[in-house]
């Protein structure tokens, strides 16, 4: 497996996403600049965190009409595997490679902290290698990370298995305390019918190398290797 | 013919805007009685070079619901004046 990380003018997590895929996990990654149109042959193109042009009008919202998306898009359709982290996720929600939308955080903050996931399934990629009954600690930092949708979209999303991840407490609830944006039903991650497009606000790239303390997200990492 | 449109981009109703609700405790602490249900949304103008207000009208309502806009949480309007 080769991966693309797409470098937008603001992303700020692509090197530590390409320290993660090469250093620490030892597969194939490049970098691709977001005004080119090539993959570069990449079977997984992931979009990093930060905040592609400075998150105005509303995060993503540009950056989805970056030069490069349009093949990101053609790659979607084809049953490429894309994955956006953070702002990532951000884009894929503006461009539609997602449904729902990622709103200001209810409680007026930027939330960094550790937080608890716990995979909603594991029939999707990157939950494939998980343990259902484990929760994983994964660091978070957005501001705008309310996982919103129409009830009808919400409904339809749960029934579909295409909830990857919700924000659980450390022992596995998905309560209202261990939300910590407000998003509806504690969703911290989605999928797209199709199950090659996915999004997720945590960050499993920070949470991978062991001098770092933690190594919780390199089994979502090592799960997309599956 | 060239227009300006002045577009006002609003947070859906039934969507919580923490925005607002961090303005209204600002607007408490200030001491004005009688304020609620502040709600923040954007203000956006921009010039418009179209044969017909139908044509202007229709260019900017592409813009607003392709990019200046999300229609799962905001709403649009805006209103068109003639320039020159």
């Amino acid at each position: 497996m080769k991966f693309g990380i797409v470098v937008f003018p603001g992303s700020n997590c692509d090197e530590d996403m390409l320290y993660t895929l090469t250093a620490v996990m030892g597969q194939k990654a490049v970098k691709l600049w977001h005004k080119d149109h090539d993959l570069q042959g990449c079977d997984f193109i992931i979009l990093p965190g930060g905040f592609s042009y400075g998150d105005y009008l509303r995060s993503g919202a540009i950056a989805r009409f970056s030069p490069i998306m349009t093949e990101v898009s053609h790659h979607a359709q084809r049953g490429g595997y894309v994955m956006g982290i953070c702002n990532g996720f951000q884009i894929l929600v503006e461009a539609g490679l997602l449904e729902g939308a990622l709103l200001r955080n209810h409680n007026q903050k930027y939330v960094c902290k550790n937080i608890f996931l716990k995979p909603a399934q594991t029939d999707s990629l990157p939950t494939k290698k998980l343990n259902p009954k484990n929760t994983y600690q994964i660091p978070i930092a957005h501001g705008e990370g309310r996982y919103y949708a129409s009830a009808e979209t919400l409904r339809k999303i749960e029934e579909n298995g295409q909830v990857l991840f919700r924000y659980v407490s450390a022992t596995g609830n998905a309560d209202e305390a261990s939300n910590p944006n407000g998003s509806l039903n504690n969703i911290a991650g989605i999928s797209n019918i199709g199950k090659n497009v996915f999004g997720m606000m945590p960050h499993p790239e920070r949470a991978s190398d062991p001098i770092l303390g933690n190594t919780d997200g390199k089994n979502i990492l090592e799960s997309l290797l599956s | 013919m060239k227009f300006l449109a002045k577009i006002n981009v609003m947070p859906q109703k039934e969507i919580l805007d923490p925005q607002g609700k961090a303005v209204m405790i600002g607007l408490k602490n200030l001491g004005v009685q009688s304020l609620h249900e502040v709600r923040i949304g954007k203000h956006i103008e921009l010039e418009v070079d179209a044969d017909s207000e139908t044509q202007a009208q229709e260019k900017v309502d592409f813009a607003c619901k392709n990019l200046l806009a999300n229609l799962i949480m905001e709403d649009y309007f805006f209103e068109l004046e003639k320039k020159g």
